[in-house]
């Protein structure tokens, strides 16, 4: 199902999931829980930023610059 | 706070991947403020994948600094064949994963254990309980990104680090399997195993009615 969610299945593979699909209300269920599970990783924000690791990521930068 | 940091983030709004190219030639040219704007816009993303290789915050600090040094010196000597962020995550992991060795991080083997879905005639064993509707709601889907977030550490190494560059860093199939060092058939099979580990970790959450 990973590869049908990435289309990476033959065009008669990928017909006859959709026909089994139709067909059979877990299979669905478990395709659109796996769509979720997908769409929230692609929604997951890394924590922001904070000014002092940005401070000193910036006299890390001029730490190098002095140096070279 | 530095300087010249807050009209940067404000010009964040706005940036694109394309102007990574620009932002290489700027920092080459000795530019602070080029370097300040690939902090902003890479460094929450390093120390993600960082801490999810070496399993703490403060080593992956760390990581991410030499990384970043890494950067500057080498920047000179970066093509442009590979984009920028990819190429930002082949130092990273590279440091990682020897900082994961020093720490003698013993890391979560893939197990390659698949959740019995289908008994022996090929039937659902344990049909999925019906939870995927109730996400419509936007309020519950954004609990859920943050919530993946969370139980991504639940994963084996290998399955996590490979989810996280695909579907939360939208890298290619092809980077990916470059990256972690495996086939690109491996690389599928990664993918599968940790999507199919993480729909049933949150499975058991919507079951209780808490995700």
């Amino acid at each position: 199902m990973s590869d049908y969610l990435d289309d990476r299945l033959a065009p008669r593979d990928r017909e006859r999931l959709e026909d089994h699909f139709a067909a059979c209300a877990h299979c669905s269920e478990y395709l659109a829980q796996l769509r979720v599970t997908i769409d929230a990783l692609g929604h997951a924000e890394p924590d922001s930023l904070s000014d002092e690791a940005m401070d000193e990521l910036v006299a890390l930068y001029r730490r190098w610059r002095d140096d070279t | 706070m530095v300087e010249s940091s807050a009209p940067t983030l404000i010009a964040l709004a706005s940036w694109r991947v394309d102007d990574d190219g620009e932002l290489v030639d700027r920092l080459r040219a000795g530019d602070e403020s080029a370097f300040v704007a690939l902090v902003a816009m890479y460094q929450p993303r390093m120390l993600r994948l960082a801490e999810a290789t070496v399993g703490s915050r403060a080593v992956a600090e760390e990581v991410t600094q030499d990384t970043w040094l890494a950067v500057l010196r080498g920047v000179e000597r970066f093509e442009g064949r590979s984009s920028l962020k990819t190429w930002l995550f082949h130092i990273l992991l590279n440091r990682a994963r020897s900082a994961a060795r020093r720490e003698q991080r013993a890391g979560r083997p893939d197990d390659a254990v698949v959740e019995d879905r289908f008994d022996s005639s090929g039937a659902w064993a344990t049909p999925p309980e019906p939870w995927a509707d109730r996400v419509d709601d936007r309020l519950l889907a954004a609990d859920l990104a943050a919530r993946v977030q969370q139980l991504l550490p639940e994963l084996p190494d290998s399955q996590r680090e490979v989810l996280v560059l695909r579907d939360v860093e939208g890298l290619s199939a092809g980077d990916v399997a470059g990256l972690v060092g495996v086939t690109d058939g491996n690389q599928r099979v990664l993918l599968h195993r940790g999507r199919a580990r993480l729909r049933q970790l949150l499975a058991a959450d919507m079951g209780k009615g808490s995700a």
